[in-house]
């Protein structure tokens, strides 16, 4: 089990990432973040951890479960470009299934697309 | 990478005593055909004693209100109630405006089967345009009523009916919650009599049924990740089918039973495919249409199966596109906005029914296949999943109604529309059966 923490605070690091609608693009304001991920987990080859891919509501099912993919592909591709073993990490799409807020409202979709970090 | 191994694991699926909690949807009409056909159906005399509930005659009012193109007359307006052909005096229906007239009534045999001897009349021309008998076991009451007006509608409409098929959708309970709770229903089509086929606290979605209805596919996330299933409905007996690397999606018959399209990711994207269902296990069987590296999913067969429509995000938007099997090049075939999507081909074979999105609304629409314009079917704003009526007369698809997910059904032409709200859950992912083998016998007299 991994429990990665910010080097400069102590705190945990952030393990859940957002997306802009129908886009898998990391945000700016993340990079630095993902980028301690990395440096966690070659730290420590022997841990694990699932990307998980999300989406909003919006849209039809089938094209949400490959664009949840698409999100954790590139928090997959950024983490292994920074150094991350390939096989330290495995990519899920839960599309729409799991949403974090199960409400229908811009509030809630915005909490709705993301990439969680499950170590 | 285990998939080899389990990928053909076939195993029966342990049928403990389900709790009987099921969607008890309800018929909301919201829109009617603009000159509904005046009828009237008398009650049955019914000396088989039924509960007021399961009258088959009510059951046949209730099946052509959902309809949409028929205006049954109220029993308390009729004049008279006839229950044979002599009985019959045209006068009070002419008076009453009904344009047709459904009488019968429903005895018992010794051997303990009710038959339904019924005649459906044409007032103005004052003949019999259908008589005879339905005839089936107790535990058909449903389905000889649902047969009555199948041979109602279609000797008027010149369409034929579909009340006697089955819808299958995913009810969800607590969503949103770690008690999530997920079952793959089969029901009538006006929602009663549901049964649970699955449950799992995983996800399930994307089912259809198999052309011959003996079996469906699903996507179900047992274990944590998508994996494409088939379970036959009278066994209950399951095979997974595909699960590789990736998501594994949008499992789909060919019209001739003999195939699947499907969506996998295996090779880096999500791309289409097809897979030869008489030797599933090979890797010869499974052949890849698709090669590029946008997203490539929702396939669905044409209905004489010479292509496949698809969405693809290769034009920067998701758009449908027709991957035709002697041509062997995607086309695209919608233009107009910046989402298409979840494209479904029409039993006719020269439509597709699409969700469209126009102004952050995401709606039910339809287009012919070869050219524009869109023509969109509904005012409800989160439409998905549409799926046909195997006559083409009718559309169901999941929407929300507030924060509860609904099925909802529109007529082809948009003219008639009904919601059929879930007393409890989510209710979404629907797909309509093709038309059924008759559980039923219908004998016809013979018109006069």
């Amino acid at each position: 089990m991994g429990n990665p923490l910010d080097p400069s605070t102590g705190a945990p690091l952030s393990r859940v990432f957002y997306f802009d609608y129908d886009e898998a693009i990391i945000s700016r304001d993340d990079l630095d973040v993902l980028a301690l991920h990395a440096v966690f987990l070659q730290e420590n080859r022997n841990v694990r951890a699932v990307l998980e891919g999300h989406c909003d509501e919006r849209g039809t099912r089938d094209y949400n479960l490959a664009l949840g993919e698409r999100r954790a592909m590139a928090v997959s591709s950024f983490l292994v470009s920074s150094g991350t073993g390939a096989s330290q990490i495995e990519s899920v799409s839960y599309g729409e299934e799991r949403p974090a807020n199960p409400n229908s409202s811009e509030a809630a979709w915005a909490q709705n697309r993301r990439v969680e970090i499950v170590y | 990478m285990n998939a080899l191994t389990q990928r053909f694991a076939f195993y029966l699926l342990t049928l403990v005593a389900l709790p009987s909690v099921h969607a008890q949807m309800a018929v909301v009409i919201d829109q009617g055909a603009d000159n509904p056909i005046r009828i009237a159906v008398v009650p049955f005399t019914d000396l088989a004693d039924a509960s007021e509930r399961e009258r088959i005659s009510d059951i046949v009012s209730r099946d052509l209100v959902r309809s949409g193109q028929f205006s049954p007359l109220a029993v308390t307006d009729m004049l008279s109630l006839p229950r044979s052909q002599d009985e019959v005096f045209f006068r009070d229906w002419r008076i009453s405006a009904v344009d047709y007239l459904v009488i019968g009534d429903v005895q018992r045999t010794t051997a303990g089967d009710l038959v339904a001897n019924w005649s459906l009349i044409d007032v103005l021309g004052e003949r019999v345009l259908w008589q005879g008998q339905v005839i089936g076991g107790e535990s058909k009451r449903r389905d000889i009523a649902h047969r009555i007006s199948d041979v109602v509608y279609e000797s008027i409409t010149g369409v034929e009916g579909a009340f006697s098929t089955k819808l299958l959708y995913v009810l969800v309970q607590d969503a949103g919650t770690s008690r999530v709770n997920y079952r793959l229903e089969l029901a009538d089509a006006d929602g009663a009599r549901a049964v649970t086929l699955l449950e799992s606290n995983e996800p399930i979605l994307s089912p259809s049924f198999s052309p011959d209805a003996s079996s469906v596919v699903f996507v179900w996330f047992q274990g944590g990740r998508s994996g494409i299933y088939q379970q036959w409905i009278a066994s209950g007996e399951q095979r997974l089918l595909a699960r590789f690397q990736g998501i594994n999606t949008s499992p789909v018959f060919s019209p001739d039973g003999t195939r699947l399209a499907l969506v996998s990711s295996r090779d880096g994207n999500p791309e289409i495919y097809t897979l030869d269902l008489s030797n599933p296990s090979s890797d010869a069987s499974l052949v890849r249409l698709t090669r590029h590296q946008a997203i490539d999913t929702e396939p669905d067969w044409l209905a004489d199966g010479s292509g496949i429509v698809f969405t693809s995000d290769r034009g920067g938007q998701p758009q449908i596109y027709l991957y035709d099997f002697s041509s062997v090049r995607p086309e695209r075939l919608t233009f107009q906005g910046d989402y298409n999507t979840r494209a479904r081909s029409m039993p006719t074979g020269d439509h597709i029914a699409f969700i469209h999105r126009i102004d952050n609304r995401y709606h039910l629409a339809i287009k012919d296949l070869a050219r524009d314009p869109i023509t969109i079917l509904t005012e409800t704003a989160l439409d998905e999943s549409p799926a046909v009526a195997p006559n083409a007369a009718m559309l169901i698809y999941a929407t929300k109604q507030g924060n509860q997910g609904i099925l909802a059904v529109v007529s082809t032409d948009g003219a008639v529309k009904y919601r059929l709200p879930s007393a409890i859950g989510d209710v979404r992912e629907p797909a309509w059966s093709p038309q059924l083998a008759p559980v039923v016998r219908t004998v016809e007299a013979g018109a006069e």
